[in-house]
């Protein structure tokens, strides 16, 4: 089954959809970004909940850091995080070195300005899964060569 | 460790779940932007029909399923091909009318509303329009031109879904002068 396929096309619409055809403002452009996102945190709180219905509790933070990497990045893109990276003072990075949803874009540096609309829906989605954890967080990404990507978690102590 | 067990069957499900959850997402933010349910599953058609003039090539791509014979044909391919390959889910196509210009897309279960519940103020909101759109593009781009919509649907308390698709005409490519 080519179960991939169907979420990609989706997610493409809804990003053509939020952002529209035109270049519109720094403002308008940060405000479609924040939309994308929070629905990325709603489907990402829902999955989480489904993939650890039977596992057991984690130790730590670092343990739910791995889960997200390897678990729940298999269920979405079906690969792990190439790497993970920590300061163990509440940041941690994590690297795909081939994103999905930037595979289908040009690999040169022509649309790099583009990327940030196609990973706003994940970062949101790490965010819901790591909310319905138990752990609050801040998440950022940042590309530098397509297709690969880095995402930033800083986790928020309360 | 039960964190490992079932991992390869749950993926599977998890990467639909993936899919529908986003559906859902899009559809509520449609009802937060748009007033009224007619003006959604505009939008909804619309969407899909974006996703079906560039499914199409994925399809024909993964199947490679060459031109149908006649519209009977195309409907098994529909329903027993893309719906299975996409969906995971295989449709019966029935209620042919006399003419075979019209059929009936039977759904057991819809893969899209599976956390769905409607609230009572959207009782105009066809919820799965997408659906609609995707059919409409995708056949478009191999040159049949069809009307698709939803008649009865589980959301609204039917037993089943079903999808009922017309054919209008068969589209001549309007090739320039001259030009093979």
């Amino acid at each position: 089954m080519a179960d991939e396929a169907p979420f990609q096309f989706l997610h493409s619409e809804v990003i053509q959809y939020v952002f529209g055809a035109s270049d519109s403002g720094d403002a308008e452009t940060g405000r479609n970004i924040t939309k994308v996102e929070s629905m990325g945190f709603r489907v990402g709180q829902g999955l989480i909940e489904r993939l650890t219905k039977e596992t057991s509790r984690f130790k730590d933070e670092l343990d739910v850091m791995k889960f997200i990497c390897k678990d729940f990045w298999t269920c979405l893109f079906k690969k792990q995080i190439d790497n993970l990276r920590t300061n163990h003072q509440g940041i941690y990075v994590l690297q795909d070195s081939k994103f999905q949803l930037l595979s289908h874009l040009s690999a040169g540096k022509q649309y790099l300005d583009q990327a940030p609309k196609y990973l706003a829906f994940t970062c949101g989605l790490v965010r819901g899964a790591l909310s319905n954890l138990g752990v609050k967080s801040i998440v950022t990404a940042e590309v530098s060569i397509m297709p690969a990507c880095k995402f930033q978690v800083m986790i928020q102590k309360i | 460790m039960s964190r490992q067990a079932n991992r390869a069957t749950d993926n599977k499900k998890m990467n639909s779940e993936l899919f529908t959850l986003t559906y859902g997402a899009l559809v509520t933010q449609l009802c937060k932007d748009y007033e009224n349910d007619e003006e959604v599953n505009k939008q909804l058609d619309k969407m899909g029909y974006n996703i079906g003039v560039r499914l199409i090539e994925d399809f024909l791509a993964r199947s490679s399923i060459g031109r149908c014979q006649d519209f009977r044909e195309t409907a098994d391919v529909i329903a027993k091909v893309a719906f299975k390959m996409y969906l995971g889910v295989t449709p019966s196509v029935t209620n042919w009318s006399p003419a075979g210009d019209e059929f009936s897309l039977i759904l057991e279960n819809n893969p899209l509303v599976d956390f769905v519940e409607l609230p009572d103020n959207h009782n105009t909101l066809v919820y799965s329009n997408l659906l609609c759109g995707v059919l409409r593009g995708a056949l478009e781009m191999v040159q049949m031109a069809v009307d698709v919509k939803f008649v009865q649907d589980t959301l609204r308390g039917d037993n089943v879904t079903e999808i009922r698709m017309k054919f209008i005409k068969r589209i001549e490519e309007n090739l320039p002068a001259g030009d093979e």
